[in-house]
């Protein structure tokens, strides 16, 4: 049986090093995938408290959480391609006409 | 198996707007590019029976699918709220689409999907739905923004705007599941119950609500979560600016505030001086910057981080721990107020700038309204109004609601704070002044060779009109949106 | 019936505004000047009949126009108080503003945006109504900022003049900072009283506490030294300037600058329960009166002499006010509303006539050229000097003789020394502008011509109002319009006033009078017989000259102290908002293209999170404030993590 905490700490990692990533990294594809970590992160926890509580409900929210990403993931492929598209480039440091 | 036929009667509106908004899609393809302006009609018609249904619905409190949806007052309000400035982008945008010659009826389904996003937050009961609602609005908001597909700034705003929203949202998200973890429940009222058992000082507890913070100061732009704003105001098509950050700011306001009073209402000695501080950097900030901005979408911006910063002392004197539940009700109603005020008033001011060309470019930079009281004297009237209230000068709305914000915050005995907003609400005088100043005080520069002109079409007509008179009847007529807050404010516990 | 004629006052001016505004460019100047003046005109004659009866009836009575009701426990009505210092205020406002309506219609005469011009005006009309008309204080701060508003736009009217722009953000940027106390005491007001009417608010005044009331009374001075340009705030007056004369004679001189001494008046109840806000006000405006006098002694533009000779004037109505002389200092107000207008409007004249010369070195010699004019501006040097019995002297001693019989000497010798100068200044003016050798420029010389008589006519008025607008103060403290506004002023202090004794006031007079002729004397002296001597005089004593011609460089301490630091933080904001941390981004960015394993990125990670970053909230030093807003999606990301962590360490500091 493994302890509840050992779930709350990988989850931790994990989202951790989603947030890491978001931080660092140029590749605007990778901030996408660290934001999927990040995401992953609770559902982890939502299925790890589900089972520490017995409770069916915290399996549910993942469903929604994925279906959730899933979607960010298409909306935000798409907005990458129409970027590359006009700037040849999916390094988001290119990305600053917006600034001051 | 039976349907909820109850639930679905009491979310009839978020049905209306959900399908019509499939219906535009699903239309759109077969509609020829000529008549794209049908589906905006459409798409109006359908805010205008919703509008009809919450108003008959105003007085009930209803909840549906098992607590999941709640169906009060507070919701109704700002549901309306929503319906006025959707419908109100809408016809903005049938002018504004025109000229940026997008002819794309999609637009409409996006902000009516966007629209039922909002109004699930505003009337959802449990973390899970609201953050539900959120995704809906943000990810429709996402598209939008880069709607101007060759435009390369309005897809780097778009872009920005993705990554940072959706990696806000991861946060909010991770916060959502540490409460599970703490209640067993994302129900508001289970949160409300968990924080009574476990005390104040629980660290995960605490930790999820700090992720909470983020995610909601994210999404109501406040310092430091606001960097996003200027930057994705500025490149998204006006019209969408303006609906991000009149509509898109009001029910996330109302979310937070629903999730912070009801669900966390118990840590509210914690969170009060997180909000303080907050509510203080918010005000410094976006007044100081908006000073030195030269766009004046960006001026704009830092201006409604600044205004959110104002709404913020509402939210600090309905989350004082030692003040009674009067005090702090008249916080919660002027912070409703003061966003209904600053929607007409900051819409208006982004319709103004829509609907302003300067050869086939926008005219964005503040020195393109040089003059333009000689040359446009009715839009340049109609800035000077919008301004004026921004400004908070009476007998605007913009000064109704900053004198409500600012005697909820004298009367709960915080009259420092009081005091630091008044004068900054005197820097901010200099910057909405100086478009004044550009409009009226200097000749149109003929040498430019870009002539700003006009846009003008009845539906244009009806938006400035509309915001006009909010902007001024609010102002004369407080009376009637004052009652209706403070009938629709949150019971407080 | 009376009801309506009150309401009407503000009403009349308010129509002609919407018709004028909204439909101005549709019709010729003449319909809309007829409709400007002639609703000033019946606003006049409804000020008249109310004032008629309030003197028949001597009753106060409160008519609400508009029930303003915000919910909760706030109904605020926007509601007019008729009592006997409202009725002056009426007259003053009403009357001085007609005749400068109708002066107007002759200085502006083919100006370009005359309609606008003449919007403006109504609408500052109907403010300026709302301001002395309101029973209550929100009523009194809508009115307020809109004389504000309208005089910024009315500052700037010549848009194309830059310096006109400036000086008119300026104006508007000092209002507001004195707007910001004001409404800071209005909520106080609130707070204390739960109801913001007057008549409420001043029948429980005496529950006060001291220290509160302290405290209302000095918010309330901070927005009256705004708005009446006292010191510390009075370089957005002679700025203002820059704005068309009969602009600088209606706002700048006769009404929405006596606002601030109105609104004291009006609060004397909160005032008299505030020794120390009475002291302060009585020295801010001893200080004022003596320290504007001396710069308009140098001053070479006909337009700020008069200018800081208003603010000097000011002054006067202020120290009144805090030495409890309130009926005084309204009287000084209304006989200062007519000398300054006569003044400002005979030296439009002058620049009408010189074709928009202000510059007194290039005048001269034009009493021969200008016979009329020279005629009224005489008078008005006259009243304002305190000549015996012209109306500047009886208001002006006045107070002078009240400060002396209360004990406060060390004012008493401030106002009296600035009589002197006040004195000389004038007479200054009045000899470089009409007497002597012509220095007008040869170009110039021969258009100089008399202003037509739509322009003189008013003048006529208003100089007729300076001669004898003092004798309804006559006797001192005892004259009819002293009892007439009894009923309003007399509080706790004032209740003493009207036992002074008789024979130390007319030795005052004597005093008063001598110093005003000393004054001419000197002026006579240097300006006329000896006109030599005044250059000589300045030689030697160049670095006085140039400190008062540079009006003791008070326009540049406040850029170099308020303005440029100001500034200077905004670009500094921007800065750090546009750039992120070098160092944070910097190194992150090097990390990434070193491409480090994850473990290093976490160490990173940890390092910049919890050291750089709260180092970086905790100490603020210069070298902190770098690039912030590149526009880089990065920085904005670790900006929300650093708020993250700032969040955190709040609460754990908690």
């Amino acid at each position: 049986m493994v302890p509840l905490s050992y779930y709350v700490i990988l989850s931790a990692v994990v989202f951790i090093t989603g947030v890491v990533g978001v931080l660092i990294r140029r590749n605007i594809i990778i901030i996408l995938l660290s934001i999927e970590l990040m995401l992953n992160a609770t559902n982890i926890n939502f299925v790890a408290f589900s089972h520490y509580f017995q409770n069916i409900a915290g399996q549910v929210f993942v469903f929604f959480a994925l279906t959730v990403a899933a979607s960010e993931v298409a909306v935000g492929l798409a907005i990458i391609i129409a970027l590359y598209r006009s700037k040849s480039t999916i390094n988001v440091d290119e990305f600053q006409l917006l600034k001051w | 198996m039976t349907l909820p036929l109850g639930d679905l009667v009491a979310i009839i509106p978020e049905l209306i707007v959900a399908t019509v908004a499939c219906l535009v899609l699903v239309l759109d393809p077969i509609t020829p590019p000529s008549r794209t302006h049908w589906l905006a009609w459409l798409s109006v018609a359908s805010l205008v029976a919703c509008f009809g249904i919450t108003v008959s619905r105003m007085d009930a409190t209803v909840t549906a699918f098992s607590d999941l949806m709640i169906l009060d007052p507070y919701a109704g309000y700002w549901k309306l709220l929503l319906y006025v400035v959707t419908a109100l982008t809408i016809l903005l945008s049938l002018a504004y689409l025109r000229v940026e010659r997008i002819h794309l009826g999609e637009y409409y389904g996006l902000i009516l999907l966007s629209l039922a996003g909002m109004m699930i937050m505003v009337s959802a009961a449990d973390l899970l739905v609201i953050y539900l609602g959120t995704e809906l609005m943000s990810l429709s908001l996402y598209v939008l923004a880069g709607f101007k597909r060759f435009e390369v700034r309005s897809l780097e705003a778009s872009a920005k705007y993705f990554v940072l929203g959706s990696f806000s949202s991861g946060i909010l998200l991770y916060g959502i599941s540490l409460l599970f973890g703490v209640a067993g429940s994302t129900r508001l009222s289970a949160i409300a119950a968990a924080v009574g058992t476990h005390g104040l000082d629980d660290p995960a507890l605490l930790f999820a609500m700090i992720l909470l913070v983020v995610g909601f100061g994210f999404k109501i732009a406040v310092v430091p979560f606001h960097m996003w704003t200027p930057d994705v105001y500025e490149g998204s098509p006006t019209s969408v600016t303006a609906f991000m950050a009149v509509a898109s700011k009001a029910a996330s306001f109302a979310a937070f505030l629903r999730v912070f009073l009801e669900g966390l209402g118990g840590l509210r000695e914690k969170w009060y001086a997180l909000f303080l501080v907050i509510c203080v950097a918010t005000l410094i900030l976006g007044n100081v910057v908006a000073i030195v901005q030269t766009n004046i979408k960006r001026m704009l911006a830092y201006s409604s981080i600044a205004h959110a910063g104002y709404a913020l002392i509402g939210v600090v004197v309905a989350g004082q721990a030692a003040a009674d539940n009067e005090t702090r009700a008249l916080g919660l109603s002027s912070v409703m107020l003061y966003l209904a005020m600053y929607a007409f008033m900051t819409f208006g001011a982004f319709a103004v700038v829509a609907l302003l060309r300067k050869g086939g470019l926008e005219g964005e930079e503040i020195e393109d309204f040089t003059g333009l009281a000689k040359r446009q004297p009715l839009a340049a009237l109609l800035m000077l109004v919008f301004m004026v209230s921004l400004a908070g000068i009476p007998p605007t709305a913009g000064f109704i609601g900053k004198l409500y914000v600012f005697m909820a915050a004298v009367n709960a005995g915080l009259t420092w704070l009081a005091v630091v907003a008044v004068l900054l609400t005197a820097v901010s005088a200099y910057y909405y002044l100086r478009v004044v100043m550009v409009m009226y005080m200097r000749e149109p520069d003929p040498s430019a060779g870009l002539v700003s002109r006009l846009t003008t079409s009845p539906a244009l007509t009806l938006v400035l009109a509309s915001a006009f008179a909010g902007v001024i009847l609010l102002g004369l007529f407080p009376d009637p949106l004052v009652s209706i807050t403070t009938s629709a404010v949150l019971p407080f516990k | 019936m009376y009801d309506l004629l009150v309401i009407l006052i503000p009403v009349f001016p308010l129509l002609a505004v919407l018709i004028n505004g909204l439909a101005g460019h549709r019709y010729s100047h003449h319909v809309a000047y007829r409709l400007a003046c002639g609703s000033v005109g019946l606003s006049f004659l409804c000020s008249v009949a109310v004032f008629a009866t309030t003197l028949r009836t001597g009753i106060t009575r409160e008519v609400v126009a508009y029930t303003w009701i915000f919910g909760g426990d706030l109904v605020v009505n926007l509601a007019f108080l008729i009592d006997p210092l409202t009725c002056v205020m009426l007259l003053v406002v009403t009357g001085v503003g007609l005749l400068i309506h109708l002066y107007s219609i002759g200085y502006m005469h083919g100006e370009e945006g005359f309609t606008r011009f003449f919007t403006y005006m109504n609408l500052f009309m109907v403010s300026m109504l709302l301001l002395v008309m309101g029973n209550n204080y929100l009523v009194l701060f809508i009115g307020w900022e809109g004389v504000g508003l309208c005089s910024y736009l009315l500052i700037g009217y010549y848009y194309d003049r830059v310096s006109a722009a400036k000086a008119a953000t300026k104006a508007f940027v000092m209002n507001r900072i004195g707007d910001a106390g004001f409404l800071l005491a209005i909520f106080l007001v609130f707070v204390n009283f739960g109801t913001l009417d007057y008549t409420e608010v001043f029948a429980r005044a005496g529950e006060l506490s001291t220290a509160t009331a302290t405290a209302i009374a000095l918010c309330l001075l901070i927005g009256a030294v705004g708005k009446s340009a006292q010191v510390p705030l009075y370089t957005w007056l002679p700025d203002a300037m820059e704005g068309p004369t009969p602009v600088s004679a209606l706002i700048h001189a006769a009404t929405m600058v006596t606002a601030g001494v109105y609104m004291i008046v009006r609060n004397h109840a909160i005032f008299d329960m505030a020794p120390v806000a009475m002291t302060t006000v009585a020295w801010v405006g001893g200080i004022t009166a003596l320290f504007a006098a001396t710069i308009g002694l140098v001053q070479n533009d006909i337009k700020r002499v008069l200018a800081y000779s208003t603010v000097s004037q000011l002054g006067y109505m202020f120290l009144a006010c805090g030495i409890g002389a309130y009926t005084a200092a309204i009287f000084h107000l209304m006989t200062h509303a007519f000398f300054k207008a006569l003044l400002f409007l005979a030296a439009g004249s002058v620049i009408h006539a010189l074709s928009g010369e202000q510059d007194i070195r290039k005048m001269g010699g034009l009493k021969a050229r200008i016979p009329m004019t020279h005629a009224l501006f005489l008078v008005g040097t006259l009243a304002i000097a305190g000549i015996f019995p012209l109306a500047g002297f009886w208001s002006k001693d006045e107070i002078m003789a009240h400060a002396f019989t209360h004990g406060h000497y060390a004012l008493y010798a401030m106002a009296v020394l600035g009589a002197l100068l006040t004195s000389f200044y004038m007479f200054r003016l009045t000899y470089l502008t009409f007497y002597g050798q012509s220095r007008v420029e040869p170009h110039v010389a021969g258009h100089i011509h008399e202003s037509p008589g739509i322009m003189i006519k008013p003048l006529l008025v208003l100089a007729v109002l300076s001669v004898i607008g003092g004798f309804p103060g006559v006797p001192p403290e005892e004259g009819w319009f002293h009892h007439f506004l009894d009923p309003v002023t007399v509080g706790v202090l004032s209740g003493a006033a009207h036992q002074g004794a008789t024979h130390p006031i007319v030795l005052l007079m004597v005093v008063a009078t001598v110093i005003a002729l000393a004054g001419w004397g000197l002026a006579h002296f240097l300006y006329s017989a000896r006109p030599e001597a005044a250059s000589q005089w300045a030689a030697r004593a160049p670095a006085a000259y140039r400190t008062l011609f540079n009006k003791y460089y008070i326009d540049e301490a406040y850029d170099a102290a308020f303005v440029e630091p100001a500034k200077r933080v905004g670009r500094i904001w921007d800065w750090f908002d546009r750039t992120v941390i070098d160092g944070l981004v910097r190194g992150v960015g090097g990390m990434t293209q070193g491409g480090s394993a994850l473990s290093t990125w976490m160490e990173k990670y940890i390092i910049y999170g919890s050291i750089n970053v709260l180092g970086y909230a905790n100490h603020l030093t210069a070298r902190s404030w770098r690039r912030l807003q590149t526009g880089m999606v990065h920085h904005y990301a670790a900006i929300i993590v650093a708020g993250l962590f700032i969040l955190l360490h709040l609460i754990l500091l908690w």
